[in-house]
C-alpha cells in the first residue's frame, strides 16, 4: 500500500525515496470511552483496509501522546510526534476531534552485497513540521469549505453523517495529496493577486456591483484573472481556502480541456446581438443542452458566526473567471442561469479583453521580461499577497519549482526560525554550490531571496539583498 | 396638474399703463422698454424700463402721431418717428439744449420703415430703398451720414443683442440680407433665401415679418422661421426652421422643429431653449436644438417634452375700475392682444404688462423620465445646479433594481462638464502664467456655470446624506460611492479626500474591512498623509489597517517624522533608527526621544543599543561621545551609567 516514487538514483542502485502518506485519520475521544467501544472513536480511517485492532492502537497511541504531553503544556498541545521512520502530526480543528497524518520519512535505499538485503537509511530530519502541519490543515479547512464544521454534521444526521461525508471527501481528496511537493507555500497559503491598474481595477468594481445589484440573489462575488485574484467579496480566511480550491483543483481541470482543444472556449457564445465566450465551470456545461443539470456545488463560509451555505457558480470568460456565490436555500434553475448567462457573458468578455489589453499595456511600460538575477518568494501575512518567481505554473497533480528541493528546505528552515521570534530578522544562508539565500523578515512581511553567483561574500550578498527592499506592489501605476 | 407646467410668466411683471385711444405703447427690443405716449406726448410719455424701477417720465409737443419712439443706449437721445421721411432727435444727456432737431432720409422719395440704435449715438434707418447708417452728434444739434446701403426693403428685423438688421428683399420677400453694425462699421453679410413651402401666385410678398424672428441660441445666431404648410397637402404640420446666421460665410438651414400642428403661433427662447407658443391649443413646445434625437435624422427635433401651457397666472386688478379691491383675478393666457418679442417677451398691451418667459425646471424633472436625457438637459440650463443636484438624490434614494448603469451615466455626464470646466481654467492659469509675452489673445478666465457640479457640491448636497440613509442597503451605498470615485478617475478628475473619507467610513460602519484593506491594495484610495492617519487610528479594530498605514507614509516620502512616530510609539525602537538611517535622517534625529522611548521598553540590551548608537553619532559629528546640555540626556547618562558602569562609556578620543 506504500506509495513510493523514487526521486533520483544516485550511486549504482541507490534509490532514493520521497516522503508519503502512511496513515491518516480522525477521531473523537469522548465518542468511545470505555474499553471495548474503541473503535466508536474512529471517524475516518485511510487506508480503510488496515485491521480493525491496528486502528484502535494507532488511535490509542496518538491520544495517549496528545494526552501525555499536555501535562507539560496544556495551552499548546503537541503538533507532531518525530521518530525515525516517520512523522505524526495532530491537529484539533474542533474541539475533540482530532485529525493524525502520518509521513513517512524519506529515505534512501542503498543496496547491499549479493544476498543480503538493501539497507534503508531515513532522512528523518528532511521534513518539515511547519510544512507538513499546515497541509494537514489545509485539509482540514478544504473539508469544512464543501461540508461544513463536523459540529454541525453531529447536530444535523449524528456520527452516521459525519463518517459519511468524511468517507466521501477525504477518498478522493487525500489521492490529490502530493507530499513530495509541499514545500513554504503550502505553509503561507497565499493568494495571488493580479496586478492592475486603478481604472481597470474601478471597472471591475463597478461590473461587480452591477451584476450584483440585478441578480440580487448573488450575496458574493469573487473575481479572479489568469487564477489571480483581484476582487473578493468573502472574508480573507473563506477566500484564501477558496482560492487554493479554484486555482489547485477547479481551475487546471479545465484548463485542460481547453489547451487539448476540445471544448474550446474560441467559439463565441450569442446572446441578444452581443459575441461572448462566457460558460459555467460549475454547473451546467452547456446551456443549450435540454439535459443540462442545474446543480453547483455547495460551499460554507462564515463558520465561525453566520454559518452560510451557498451555491458555488464559477463562471469564465477568456482568463477572467468570476465566482458567485448564492444561500443554497435558492433553487436555482435553467432561467436563472440564463439570465446570468445573457448579463455577465457579454459584459465579462469586454472586461477580459480590457484586463488583457492594460495588462499588456503595463508589461510594456515596464520594460521586457528580463531574467531576473535571482529568485523569490513574498508573503504578506496582513493580505496572505504571495508571489514566487520559484514555481511555475501550478496543475492539478504537481507543483513544479525551479529550484532544488535542498533549496526549498532552507527556506522552510529560515521561516520556521522566523515563527519562533516576533521581532523583525534577517537571515543569510550560503547553501552548496554558489547559492545564496537570504531571508528577512519586516513588520508582517516575508521575503526570500535564492541568489546565484560564483565567489560571492557575505558582504556582496548582503548589499544585493538590500534591493530587495522593493516589496511587490500589487496595485501598479500606469505611466502617462 | 400644476406640477407639470415648465413655463411660467415672470413673477415680477413691468406693468405700464394700457393701450387706449389716447394712449399708445410702444416697446423698444434693444432698451426692452415700454413707452406710453399720450396723445402724441403731450400728455405725457413714461418710459419703463426692464426692471420697472427707474422709469423716466416726459413730455414733448405733440407733432403729429408717433410711429416710432426709442431711446438711445443709456437713455441718451431720444429718437421719435412721426413722418414717413424723418426721424426727430432730442437730447436727454444733461448741459445739453433739449430743443427736438430733424433728420431726413437722404434716398430720394424712400420711405423710413424704421430705425435701429446700434450704439449710444449710431442709429440706423430702414427705408424701402435702403439702409442708412448715421452718427448722431447731439451738441452740434445734427447727423452724420456713416455708410448707406441701396437695396429694395419689404420689411427688417433688428437683432439688437447682435447689431444684426434682416432685411427682406425681393418681391416674395424670401431673400434675406443681414448687415451687422460695430462701432461705427456697417458690414454686409451673404444673403440668403428662406425655402417657401409653395409658390401660389408669384409677384406677392410670401414671407411675413411675423414668421421671421432672429435670436442667440447657444452663442450662436439663428434666423427663426415659422413655415405654415398649406393645409390641402398631407403635410403633418407646420414647423420651426432654424437658418444658422454666422459672420463669415453662408447662412445655412440647421434645423427643423416640428410642431406636428397647424394653427398660430409665437416663438421666445428661454435659456437657449426654443418656445413655440400655439394660440388654438393654449400651449407651448419646447425644443433644445442639442437634443439629439436618435430615431430620426439629423437635426429634426420633436419637442422635448409634451405641450403644456403657461402655468396659470393672476393679475391684481388696478386701476380706477378696481379702487379698492385688490383680489387677483386669472390672467388669461395666449390671448390674442398678447405681442411676442425676442428673446422671451410677452406683452399685453391691454391690460399693461410685460413679462419674460421663464422656464420652471422642476416640473421637467417628472416629465423626461430618461435620466440619461434629462442630465443633458440640465445640464445645459441657466439656473440647474439645485435641481440636478436634488435629481441626484432622488435617483439614489429609491434605489431602484437596476438603477447603477444608470448612476453611472448620470456621474458620467456631470463629471465630463466639470472636466472640462478644470481644463479650460487649467489652460487658463497656465496662459496667465506663462505672461501676457505672446498675448495677441486676451485671456478670458473661464466662466464657471451652474452645470459645474464638483466634488464638494456633490459631497454636500447629495452623497453625505445618502450615506446616512438608513433605508437603503450598504452594498448599494458602497456602489454608488465606487462609481462616483470610478466616474471621477475615467475623467482624470482628483479625487478629494472627504469622498475617500466617505468611503472608508461607510466600510468601517459595516464593518467591512476587507473590503477597505483591497481597495487599498489597489489604490483605489489615494494615498494622502490624512488617509494615513485615519488608518493608523483603525487599526485597534482591523490589526492590518497599521501595515497600511505605515506604507503608505513610506510611499508619500513626505512622511518620515510620522513614520518614526509611528514606530516609537509601537515601541519599535530599533525599527525606527533603522528607518530613519535607510532615509539618511539619522544625524538629526532627537537622541532624547529615542533614548526615552527605549527606556520606556524596560530592555536594558536595547537601551543600552541605543546609547550607543547616539555616543558613536556624537563622536562622528563632534568628535566626542558625550552629549551636549542642549539635547537634555543628562538623565539618560546617569541612568546608563548606573546600569552599565562608568568604563561602559565610549572613551573620548585623546590625542
Amino acid at each position: 500500500m506504500l506509495m513510493i516514487s523514487p526521486r533520483m538514483a544516485t550511486g549504482m542502485q541507490e534509490k532514493q525515496y520521497t516522503p508519503s502518506l502512511l496513515n491518516f485519520f480522525i477521531y473523537n475521544p469522548k465518542f468511545g470511552p470505555r474499553e471495548g467501544e474503541e473503535e466508536k472513536k474512529i471517524l475516518f480511517y485511510h487506508p480503510s483496509d488496515v485491521e480493525k485492532n491496528e486502528k484502535i492502537r494507532n488511535v490509542g497511541l496518538c491520544e495517549a501522546i496528545v494526552q501525555f504531553t499536555r501535562t507539560f503544556c496544556p495551552s499548546k498541545p503537541a503538533k507532531s510526534l518525530h521518530t525515525q521512520k516517520n512523522r505524526q502530526f495532530f491537529f484539533e480543528p474542533e474541539e475533540n476531534f482530532w485529525i493524525v497524518m502520518v509521513v513517512r520519512n524519506p529515505m534512501v535505499e542503498k543496496p547491499n552485497k549479493e544476498g543480503k538485503p538493501p539497507t534503508i537509511e531515513y532522512q528523518e530530519e528532511e521534513i518539515l513540521d511547519t510544512v507538513y502541519g499546515a497541509v494537514l490543515q489545509q485539509c482540514y479547512s478544504m473539508y469544512k469549505l464543501f461540508n461544513g464544521t463536523f459540529a454541525r454534521a453531529m447536530e444535523a444526521g449524528g456520527v452516521e453523517l459525519l463518517t459519511q461525508k468524511l468517507e466521501k471527501f477525504f477518498y478522493r481528496y487525500l489521492q490529490t495529496l502530493h507530499l513530495q511537493s509541499c514545500d513554504l507555500l503550502d505553509v503561507f497559503g497565499g493568494i495571488s493577486f493580479f496586478p492592475l491598474d486603478k481604472m481597470t481595477y474601478l471597472k471591475i468594481q463597478s461590473f461587480v456591483n452591477r451584476v450584483e445589484e440585478s441578480l440580487s440573489l448573488i450575496k458574493y462575488t469573487a473575481f479572479l484573472y489568469n487564477d489571480q485574484l483581484i476582487w473578493s467579496g468573502l472574508e480573507q480566511d473563506d477566500m484564501r481556502i477558496l482560492y487554493k480550491y479554484l486555482t489547485t483543483s477547479l481551475f487546471p481541470r479545465h484548463s485542460e480541456p481547453e489547451l487539448a482543444g476540445r471544448d474550446s472556449p474560441l467559439r463565441p457564445e450569442v446572446a441578444g446581438n452581443l459575441l461572448h465566450y462566457g460558460r459555467f465551470l460549475t454547473g451546467p456545461s452547456n446551456l443549450k443542452d435540454p439535459e443540462a443539470k442545474f446543480r453547483f456545488p455547495k460551499i460554507f463560509v462564515n463558520t465561525d458566526d453566520s454559518y452560510e451555505e451557498l451555491h458555488l457558480i464559477v463562471y469564465k470568460a477568456m482568463s477572467a473567471a468570476v465566482c458567485f456565490m448564492i444561500s443554497a436555500s435558492e433553487e436555482l434553475g435553467r432561467e436563472f442561469c440564463e439570465q446570468l448567462d445573457g448579463l455577465v457573458g457579454p459584459q465579462l468578455t469586454l472586461l477580459a479583453s480590457d484586463i488583457c489589453e492594460q495588462y499588456n499595456i503595463n508589461r510594456r511600460v515596464s520594460g521586457p521580461d528580463k531574467e531576473p538575477q535571482f529568485k523569490f518568494i513574498y508573503f504578506n501575512h496582513m493580505n496572505l499577497a504571495e508571489k514566487s518567481t520559484i514555481h511555475m505554473r501550478k496543475t492539478a497533480s504537481v507543483s513544479l519549482t525551479s529550484v532544488h528541493p535542498d533549496l526549498m528546505k532552507i527556506l522552510g528552515d529560515i521561516h520556521a526560525d522566523f515563527v519562533r521570534v516576533d521581532e523583525d530578522e534577517e537571515i543569510i544562508v550560503k547553501a552548496m554550490t554558489d547559492y545564496w539565500v537570504v531571508g528577512k523578515k519586516s513588520d508582517q512581511r516575508e521575503l526570500y531571496v535564492i541568489l546565484n553567483q560564483k565567489n560571492a561574500n557575505l558582504i556582496e550578498v548582503n548589499g544585493k539583498s538590500t534591493y530587495f527592499v522593493l516589496i511587490p506592489r500589487i496595485g501598479s501605476k500606469v505611466k502617462k | 396638474m400644476s406640477e407639470e407646467h415648465y413655463l411660467e410668466l415672470c413673477d415680477s411683471p413691468v406693468q405700464f399703463e394700457n393701450a387706449s385711444s389716447v394712449n399708445n405703447v410702444f416697446f423698444d427690443e434693444a432698451n426692452k422698454q415700454v413707452f406710453a405716449v399720450r396723445s402724441g406726448g403731450a400728455t405725457g410719455v413714461v418710459v419703463k424700463g426692464p426692471d420697472d424701477k427707474n422709469s423716466i417720465a416726459f413730455r414733448m409737443e405733440d407733432k403729429g402721431e408717433v410711429k416710432c419712439i426709442k431711446f438711445s443706449y443709456e437713455n441718451k437721445i431720444l429718437a421719435v418717428q412721426r413722418s414717413p421721411k424723418s426721424v426727430d432727435f432730442i437730447n436727454f444727456m444733461p448741459d445739453l439744449p433739449h430743443s427736438e432737431f430733424s433728420q431726413e432720409c437722404k434716398t430720394k422719395n424712400a420711405t423710413v420703415l424704421g430705425f435701429c440704435w446700434t450704439s449710444w449715438n449710431e442709429i440706423v434707418f430702414i427705408t424701402d430703398q435702403g439702409v442708412e447708417f448715421y452718427q448722431v452728434l447731439p451738441d452740434k444739434r445734427s447727423l452724420k451720414l456713416l455708410k448707406s446701403h441701396s437695396i429694395n426693403v419689404n420689411w427688417y428685423v433688428y437683432c439688437p443683442e447682435t447689431s444684426v438688421i434682416l432685411l427682406s428683399t425681393t418681391v416674395q420677400g424670401n431673400v434675406l440680407q443681414p448687415f451687422a453694425f460695430k462701432c461705427g462699421t456697417m458690414s454686409k453679410m451673404s444673403k440668403f433665401e428662406i425655402e417657401l413651402p409653395v409658390v401660389t401666385k408669384p409677384a406677392k410678398i410670401i414671407l411675413s415679418e411675423r414668421d421671421i424672428a432672429v435670436a442667440t441660441i447657444y452663442g450662436q445666431l439663428y434666423v427663426m422661421y415659422l413655415k405654415h404648410h398649406s393645409r390641402t397637402g398631407n403635410n403633418p404640420g407646420a414647423e420651426v426652421v432654424l437658418y444658422h446666421l454666422q459672420r463669415e460665410g453662408a447662412c445655412k438651414r440647421s434645423h427643423i422643429l416640428k410642431l406636428n400642428t397647424t394653427g398660430k403661433f409665437a416663438l421666445n427662447v428661454v435659456d437657449n431653449l426654443v418656445i413655440v407658443h400655439h394660440q388654438s391649443s393654449q400651449t407651448s413646445f419646447m425644443f433644445d436644438i442639442k437634443m439629439k434625437d436618435t430615431d430620426s435624422n439629423l437635426n429634426i427635433h420633436q419637442p422635448v417634452l409634451p405641450a403644456r401651457s403657461i402655468h396659470p397666472y393672476k393679475i391684481a386688478l388696478t386701476g380706477p375700475a378696481a379702487v379698492g379691491s385688490q383680489t387677483p383675478v386669472p390672467c388669461e393666457l395666449y390671448s390674442s392682444t398678447w405681442s411676442v418679442f425676442q428673446p422671451d417677451i410677452i406683452i399685453s398691451a391691454s391690460e399693461g404688462y410685460l413679462w419674460y418667459l421663464q422656464v420652471k425646471l422642476k416640473p421637467v424633472v417628472s416629465l423626461l423620465q430618461d435620466k440619461s436625457k434629462l442630465m443633458e438637459f440640465l445640464l445645459r440650463r441657466r439656473d440647474c445646479k439645485m435641481v440636478i443636484l436634488s435629481v441626484c438624490s432622488q435617483m439614489l434614494s429609491r434605489g431602484d433594481k437596476g438603477s447603477l448603469p444608470v448612476v453611472a451615466i448620470v456621474f458620467d455626464k456631470l463629471n465630463q462638464v466639470y472636466k472640462e470646466y478644470l481644463e479650460a481654467e487649467q489652460s487658463y492659469t497656465m496662459a496667465v502664467e506663462c505672461g501676457p509675452s505672446r498675448g495677441s489673445t486676451a485671456h478670458k478666465r473661464p466662466v464657471r456655470t451652474q452645470a459645474v457640479i464638483d466634488q464638494s457640491d456633490m459631497y454636500t448636497h447629495v452623497l453625505s446624506l445618502f450615506t446616512e440613509r438608513k433605508d437603503v442597503s450598504h452594498k448599494f451605498i458602497i456602489a454608488v460611492l465606487m462609481e462616483y470615485i470610478r466616474s471621477l478617475n475615467q475623467f482624470q478628475i482628483t479625487v478629494q479626500h472627504y469622498l475617500y473619507e466617505l468611503v472608508i467610513k461607510t466600510l468601517v460602519q459595516h464593518n467591512l474591512l476587507y473590503m477597505l484593506h483591497q481597495f487599498l491594495q489597489y489604490h483605489v484610495l489615494s494615498d494622502s498623509k490624512p488617509l494615513a492617519c485615519l488608518l493608523l487610528s483603525l487599526e485597534s479594530t482591523y490589526p492590518p489597517a497599521h501595515q497600511l498605514s505605515l506604507d503608505m507614509l513610506k510611499r508619500l516620502s513626505t512622511a518620515n517624522d510620522e513614520i518614526v512616530e509611528v514606530l516609537l510609539s509601537k515601541q519599535q525602537v530599533l525599527g525606527a533608527l533603522r528607518f530613519i538611517r535607510s532615509v539618511g535622517g539619522h544625524d538629526n534625529i532627537s537622541a532624547r526621544k529615542f533614548l526615552d522611548a527605549a527606556r520606556q521598553t524596560k530592555d536594558q540590551m536595547l537601551f543600552y543599543t541605543i546609547f550607543r548608537f547616539f555616543e558613536q553619532r556624537n563622536q562622528r559629528l563632534r568628535g566626542s561621545p558625550n552629549f551636549t546640555p542642549g539635547e537634555h540626556c543628562e538623565e539618560h547618562v546617569a541612568y546608563f551609567k548606573q546600569a552599565f558602569g562608568e568604563q561602559a562609556f565610549i572613551k573620548p578620543v585623546t590625542l
